[in-house]
């Protein structure tokens, strides 16, 4: 199998952050601030990077504009060439902040929408005034000229809002919207109870998105993470195990997904010991799951297993206890129709969900 | 679809750029990489904000000594789907 270089590194700067959104994508084991990397050692990252083939940086968290020197960080992955997209929730952005990143060379701005009114937003981000302080900072992305992309993390409690925030997206002269239904790992996994859209739901914002897809082309793009509990087929996660994509943690971890850590046994390296291509081409972790030769059966025999990639690895972890086994969000997994009858039965669960815990 | 007389322009946070470990052209848009052929490359130089669809394509007719209604149909292609991801915008 040749090992395709990365196209894409998502640098979480920090777990610091002001919201505490249950479905928060951080492991739940949160990396401290005097364990964060340097200025200098991102500086460095970003150059290897570019040098290893990425061309998309997304800077993200926690929150990354809780790092004070995230000008600079813009500066240096411009050096370095990158394509510097910034995800953040807006909280703790100024007008003036928003200048000096234009100035810096910020390619583009993701924005998280929690909800389409204050108290939705504020109720499940855990963050009173939030989503006022998130309009100013829309409006100011718009009036620079930052091109947007909005991004919806959708669940029981909020699927309800998803027409709104398709109007909110075309008001705020986005170009696009990730509709991205909930993923159950880490904290979410802890809330599946109180966030799992129940199957109805999951077919009418099928339906939403595919009208709006239709009625806005070419003014808005639409990305959908549909519900995958309730879906035929599992999600292509990260476009097949370390194949295009890869997300180095505060503390300096590299790791082939966001939740990763999850699957016990895997051993991660970090860019204080080795060089990123090293990790990259010959790290343990980035080669357990890649390619397709890892697979057992009904993967292995699978006309889709070039299309999906058996799925999630870290759902398989969590839901069957094996991450090599299928995904069980998958029809041909031996675990699909128990899974189904599960999702219901966490759709009909108790709303109250846990919030995501502050970094130390 | 992009007409004769559209100025197509290229939005701000797309750009074109020669990746240097792939050796070959792209274009960055938000979060995604389009890999780009020499027509793609073409085509893509020749916008400057300033000439219409149709001076384009006639530039290029002339250049590539290829028909123009056969270079128009090609390029309208390409950039109708760029349009339609929003990673061009047009003018009148």
């Amino acid at each position: 199998m040749t090992i395709q270089p990365p196209i894409a590194m998502l640098a979480e700067l920090t777990h610091r952050c002001p919201l505490s959104c249950p479905y928060c994508s951080n492991p739940v084991e949160l990396a401290r601030k005097d364990s964060e990397l340097d200025t200098a050692t991102w500086a460095d990252l970003f150059r290897q990077a570019a040098d290893l083939g990425v061309l998309q940086l997304h800077l993200s968290g926690g929150e990354p504009v809780t790092r004070r020197d995230l000008v600079d960080l813009v500066v240096a992955a411009r050096e370095a060439g990158l394509y510097t997209n910034l995800i953040t929730s807006g909280i703790g952005l100024t007008e003036k902040r928003l200048h000096d990143l234009d100035a810096a060379g910020l390619d583009h701005i993701q924005l998280s929408l929690q909800g389409t009114d204050a108290e939705m937003a504020d109720r499940i981000g855990g963050y009173r005034g939030g989503f006022a302080r998130k309009m100013d900072v829309a409006r100011w992305i718009g009036e620079i000229g930052f091109p947007l992309t909005l991004n919806a993390v959708l669940h029981r409690q909020n699927l309800h809002q998803l027409p709104r925030a398709i109007e909110m997206a075309v008001e705020m002269g986005a170009r696009r919207i990730e509709v991205a239904t909930v993923q159950f790992h880490g904290w979410a996994l802890l809330s599946r109870d109180a966030l799992m859209p129940t199957r109805e739901q999951a077919r009418e914002a099928d339906a939403i998105v595919a009208e709006a897809r239709a009625r806005l082309k070419g003014t808005l793009v639409i990305d959908y993470v549909p519900a995958d509990y309730h879906s035929d087929y599992p999600k292509k996660c990260m476009g097949g195990w370390g194949s295009t994509g890869l997300n180095v943690a505060p503390d300096g971890l590299v790791l082939p997904c966001h939740a990763a850590q999850t699957i016990p046994g895997l051993v991660f390296d970090r860019v204080q010991d080795k060089p990123l291509r090293a990790i990259w081409y010959e790290g343990s972790a980035f080669n357990a799951y890649r390619g397709t030769d890892w697979m057992p059966e009904p993967c292995a025999s699978c006309e889709r297993k070039n299309v999906d990639f058996g799925g999630c690895r870290c759902q398989a972890m969590a839901l069957v206890g094996d991450a090599a086994a299928t995904d069980p969000t998958c029809i041909r997994s031996p675990h699909h129709a128990a899974l189904q009858a599960r999702a219901d039965a966490f759709a009909a669960g108790d709303a109250a969900f846990t919030a995501r815990a502050a970094a130390g | 679809m992009i007409g004769a007389d559209d100025i197509p322009v290229i939005p701000r946070g797309v750009r074109m750029q020669f990746d240097r470990v792939r050796e070959r052209w792209v274009l960055l848009a938000p979060e995604r990489t389009v890999a780009l052929d020499e027509i793609g490359v073409a085509i893509l130089s020749e916008i400057d904000g300033q000439r219409s669809f149709g001076q384009i394509t006639e530039g290029l007719a002339a250049k590539y000594a290829a028909p123009p209604e056969e270079i128009a149909a090609d390029s309208r292609g390409f950039l109708g789907a760029l349009i339609d991801r929003r990673f061009l915008e047009v003018r009148q």
